[in-house]
């Protein structure tokens, strides 16, 4: 050793009781940390052995890789998206079990409404209709649509929310709404239910139909929700946004206003609503993506 | 010269090392398909835009655009199997006793100084260490820290109404995105350096993670995954 040993604080440590450094100043010795050593040996059988392992090592290693990376790469087209469907679908079930229509989303100030920005027009190439309509399906004790005008809405109780609505892009801004609660419409305009008994939306809502189908007069554009969902106190029928009625580019006359899930579910310029058995089809879900897209 | 081969790293744990490096890649690179979308991160100085998160070139070059789906197919695929090996590696430390090796303990943040100094060759000094040094006790410890400051960022960020008390208690959605975004940029510096570091500890530390054993001399007993430390000491 040379004199600037004083410099070099590397320490023999771990368990070996010739040296004992400062117990403060050692890492190994405060945690009491162990070594695993063999007997010493020569180099050559230190090699040796070592070779061994290695082979070994690298062999399982190298297989395991290979296995990873092709077993991804050759997975068929179909195989992967079934398999990443599924999941989506299980994320779903799992969303479910937990889900809670007691958890609300935050509502904000009026201070805090953020700038209204337009993201989507599949739907509403045409002019609004002067004389539409809304037609609803699936009601109970009826095979026929009914058909109601917005002031049939706006009779119904109005409920005013302050909301984070999220883009499934990733960006997100506070609209005030103004509106029905879906809840209250369809305790008005009774869904039918899977049994057949008389529907009773708030206190057996799992009796119900367990779909909606929503889509714009034109139908280019449509989405399925869940009951649950569509029931959560704060998914709206909304004919007002941020203080005034609807503009056509944000939905005219009506829309759906939701915390539950991602823009692309709150389907504008609704043209029907009809209650199914069946899992509704879904526009985006049609490109991959999530059909639940549920937050 | 006597040698010993010392066990470095048992084969769970080079299992759950290695299966993690594939599944954080999957992440990454699921999470830029989405991140594209709404790409609104940069390092900005007094307002002046140093870097843009990321530049035109940068999703060109990867063929990022327009993966917006796909994207989110995949991160709500390997999030299970990232959660699932990452809770593994944690339950793994505490029952095997691995972690006496990777806390930080008191005086680490000093000696990490040091070893980062050494490191720079700006000052000879090392600190007495264990399996790791003090620099990788913060460094591997931050890395967990890291790992689930993802998962709860992303459950905000997934489930902003079921568990919106999480995403407020992040201070809101956006923050919370904020917050998953540069999680990730960590994760990327933590490779890179990691990977720094392995290559100047040299192939008798890389090998140790592969095979779990690594060779040293039974005279001095000292690692020899710090070649500058014991040219020093032979010095």
């Amino acid at each position: 050793m040379s004199d600037n040993n004083d410099e070099i604080l590397i320490e023999k440590v771990r368990g070996f009781e010739d040296v004992k450094p400062d117990k403060s100043s050692n890492t190994a010795l405060l945690l009491n940390e162990q070594r695993d050593l063999t007997e010493p040996m020569t180099e050559a059988e230190a090699r040796k052995r070592m070779g061994s392992r290695s082979r070994r090592g690298f062999l399982v290693g190298g297989a395991a890789t290979l296995v990873g990376v092709f077993g991804w790469r050759w997975m068929g087209d179909d195989t992967k998206q079934a398999l990443l469907r599924r999941t989506f679908q299980f994320n779903e079930k799992l969303s479910q079990i937990f889900y809670s229509p007691a958890r609300l989303a935050p509502e904000f100030p009026p201070e805090q409404i953020t700038a209204a920005r337009v993201n989507g027009f599949e739907g509403m190439a045409d002019e609004i209709d002067p004389a539409w309509r809304l037609a609803i399906g699936g009601l109970a004790g009826r095979v026929d649509d009914l058909i109601l005008t917005l002031d049939d809405i706006k009779r119904l109780p109005r409920t005013e929310m302050i909301t984070e609505l999220k883009c499934i892009e990733g960006w997100s801004t506070n609209v005030h709404w103004a509106g029905v609660r879906f809840s209250d419409f369809a305790s008005v305009y009774l869904p039918q239910t899977v049994n057949g008994t008389q529907p009773d939306v708030k206190g057996r809502p799992q009796d119900l139909l367990p779909y909606v189908s929503i889509t714009t007069p034109d139908e280019k554009y449509y989405v399925g929700w869940d009951m649950p969902s569509i029931l959560h106190p704060q998914t709206l029928l909304a004919y007002e946004m941020n203080g005034a009625p609807l503009t056509p580019e944000h939905g005219a006359p009506l829309r759906i206003a939701s915390a539950t899930k991602y823009g692309i579910k709150l389907i504008k310029r609704i043209g029907r609503i009809e209650f199914t058995a069946e899992r509704p089809r879904d526009f985006w879900a049609e490109s991959g993506y999530d059909w639940y897209s549920g937050h | 010269m006597e040698k010993q081969l010392e066990k470095k790293h048992t084969l769970a744990l080079r299992w759950l090392h290695w299966v993690n490096f594939p599944l954080l890649v999957m992440m990454i690179w699921s999470g830029l398909l989405i991140y594209w979308a709404n790409p609104v991160y940069a390092i900005r100085i007094f307002g002046y835009e140093l870097f843009k998160f990321f530049p035109v070139w940068f999703y060109d070059t990867l063929g990022i655009p327009q993966r917006l789906a796909e994207g989110m197919q995949l991160h709500f695929f390997f999030m299970w199997l990232f959660l699932i090996n990452g809770v593994a590696y944690v339950i793994y430390l505490m029952i095997s006793g691995d972690w006496r090796a990777l806390l930080p303990v008191p005086g680490s943040l000093k000696r990490a100084i040091l070893v980062t100094l050494h490191d720079m060759h700006i000052v000879k000094k090392l600190p007495p260490q264990g399996k790791y040094n003090d620099a990788q006790r913060i460094a591997y410890t931050s890395v967990i820290v890291m790992g689930a400051g993802s998962v709860i960022t992303g459950l905000a960020i997934y489930k902003p109404l079921q568990l919106a008390w999480l995403t407020t208690l992040l201070g809101g959605y956006g923050w919370a995105r904020w917050m998953h975004f540069w999680l990730t940029v960590s994760f990327v510096l933590f490779f890179v350096v990691h990977v720094v570091q392995v290559i100047l500890a040299g192939w008798s530390n890389f090998r140790s993670i592969i095979t779990g054993h690594e060779i040293v001399d039974a005279e001095t007993h000292q690692p020899e995954n710090r070649p500058a430390a014991q040219a020093e000491a032979k010095a």
